[in-house]
């Protein structure tokens, strides 16, 4: 499987990273050098074998459904690069 | 002083001979003079160190039991920390005070230790030679032309250099074990769900695992049982007893079955290198051990199912990184696509988004079968492996790296030879297993670690397995030259 800067292009939008013209040849070589690698597993049969996505054996926990969490808003929002009445500032979305 | 273990040093505390202050002073001097060569902190907190040492005296003075009240330790710069600031190696976090402590870090602080600072590490925990953090490489010890490992890197360093007396980790393909076994540690990656991942910055959730590093294996069963535990706030959390770490540590290993599977003596292992883990496992066979050989047919495929399994959950959970809520957020956006481009653009390093190109294409519309299916599926074969292995041993023995450190910029410009380094760490993370690292025999002065991999919660097993090692041998007791 071999990647071009095309690929590449698609791939970042879908994961929203910004990648230069120049970068996206260089990442492409990256990329279908690790894909390479992973093409490996295609040695192995696997048409009988059930995924394994997690490696306990163990089904999800259910809790009461109480409220835990307080209100820490202020808090949290001061972590933020913008903020202003309690809300997170983005550029407009809406025309 | 600086290499005394965590027992040596808390029978100190209490017999008056020092104070957990004066010991707190001690290693943040010893921090000033030689870390600089090392760079194996991000973050060194005098102030709040030499606080938390006082009340630590207070505690030790009303007479309250607990070997690491006052014990001056590090953190991995994963864990999130209230007061300080939580990088994870990367520009994205480097204003990042977190709102809460890790579990880890509180279960740690209620059991009394100091923090002396956070650790260098490579970004995201994203790499075998701490090569990727945007604070700079951390250097080896032993070498310090040479890589310590990664991820944990600054923690291997800084406990190797003795400029803590123990640091935490945490491993999701190797990052506890293989950078022990490049400073010459003992370092325990524990069963997947034994210790909290609450607070820990998420990289690979089914693969992440915190454990501790230090310089032999009573001081890793000792800080094991103040970390390990049930723990509400993560829903992966193993709800199983915690059992006595340090009672079975002296347990006799006769009859001992040990696991050698000839697939971790392939191609690629340094010649040198095998012979110091065989000289080893020879040293189990005259403490009574009885050797075994084991198969693990398609451990050799780990490494590529790695690369889907991590970067695909790696690309999950990163997508939080938004430029929005907390982290950095790039100048002036044009609108918000252009907001999110750019702030991740600029906050992470080359290999953090190469590994969430690789994750997104995994799992994009297509190729979801191809990639993530088919890891999914093999990961089971490998887990299953293991499985049967464990009905012939009781631990699997082998190297934990095929070679010693590498120079540093040796392997940072191809990513797919630096996976490689990982060969025989990975296995175990898929299958969720416990593994340990600790040094035996040196090869041309710079340490080997021996890996030891045992059976789900077996973790009071393999510190036995390790601490009989380490009352016939002296490895995990030579320190670097040039930090005394």
């Amino acid at each position: 499987m071999s990647l071009t800067p095309d690929d590449v292009q698609k791939i970042a939008h879908l994961a929203r990273l910004g990648v230069t013209e120049q970068e996206k040849a260089s990442v492409a070589s990256d990329l279908t050098n690790i894909l390479d690698l992973v093409e490996q597993m295609n040695q192995v049969d696997t048409s009988a074998v059930v995924p394994m996505s997690h490696p306990l054996h163990m089904t999800q926990r259910l809790r009461p459904d109480e409220v835990t969490e307080t209100d820490q808003r202020e808090k949290f929002q001061a972590l933020s690069p913008a903020v202003e009445n309690g809300l997170f500032l983005v550029p407009k979305v809406i025309e | 002083m600086h290499n005394k273990t965590i027992a040596e040093l808390a029978a100190g505390l209490r017999a008056g001979e020092f104070t957990s202050v004066q010991l707190t002073r001690y290693f943040l001097d010893r921090i000033k003079r030689f870390d600089g060569s090392l760079n194996s902190y991000i973050s060194v907190c005098e102030e709040e160190a030499l606080k938390q040492a006082k009340a630590a005296d207070e505690r030790i003075k009303a007479g309250e039991e607990g070997w690491l009240i006052g014990i001056p330790i590090a953190h991995k710069d994963i864990f999130c920390t209230d007061s300080v600031r939580t990088s994870c190696g990367s520009k994205m976090l480097d204003s990042f005070v977190a709102p809460y402590d890790a579990t880890v870090v509180e279960k740690l602080k209620k059991a009394g230790v100091v923090m002396l600072g956070k650790t260098n590490m490579d970004e995201f925990a994203m790499g075998s030679s701490n090569e990727t953090s945007w604070y700079g490489p951390v250097k080896n010890p032993w070498n310090t032309e040479t890589v310590p490992g990664g991820s944990s890197g600054g923690s291997a360093a800084c406990v190797s250099a003795r400029l803590a007396v123990a640091a935490t980790g945490t491993d999701t393909g190797g990052s506890i074990r293989q950078p022990a076994a490049l400073c010459g540690l003992t370092g325990l990656k524990p069963t997947y769900g034994r210790i909290s991942r609450y607070g820990m910055i998420a990289f690979a959730s089914s693969l992440d695992q915190a454990g501790p590093m230090t310089a032999n294996a009573e001081d890793a069963a000792i800080l094991l049982q103040a970390m390990a535990g049930f723990d509400q706030r993560d829903s992966t959390s193993a709800q199983q007893d915690v059992p006595d770490y340090t009672s079975g540590l002296n347990n006799d290993l006769a009859g001992l079955k040990i696991g050698v599977a000839q697939e971790y003596f392939g191609e690629g292992l340094d010649a040198e290198v095998e012979a110091s883990i065989r000289s080893a496992i020879e040293k189990y066979r005259e403490l009574g051990a009885e050797i075994v050989d084991i198969s693990l047919p398609n451990s050799g495929l780990s490494v590529p199912v790695y690369y889907v399994v991590a970067p695909a959950e790696c690309s999950s959970n990163l997508s939080r990184f938004d430029g929005v809520r907390y982290g950095h957020r790039c100048d002036d956006p044009r609108d918000l696509e252009d907001l999110y481009k750019r702030s991740r653009a600029e906050g992470f390093g080359a290999e953090v988004k190469r590994r969430i190109l690789i994750g997104t294409y995994a799992l994009s519309a297509g190729y979801y079968d191809a990639y993530y299916l088919k890891a999914q599926q093999i990961r089971h074969l490998i887990s299953d492996d293991f499985e049967q292995a464990f009905k012939q041993c009781d631990v699997i023995m082998g190297p934990t790296s095929p070679t010693t450190a590498f120079k540093l910029g040796e392997k940072a410009d191809d990513p797919v030879t630096m996976y490689l380094s990982d060969i025989y760490t990975i296995a175990t993370n898929l299958a969720g297993l416990p593994g340990m690292s600790i040094p035996c025999e040196q090869v041309n002065g710079m340490p080997v670690g021996l890996q030891i991999i045992g059976n789900y919660f077996d973790e009071a097993r393999l510190l036995n397995v390790a601490h009989k090692f380490q009352q016939v041998t002296d490895w995990h007791k030579k320190n670097p030259v040039g930090f005394e």
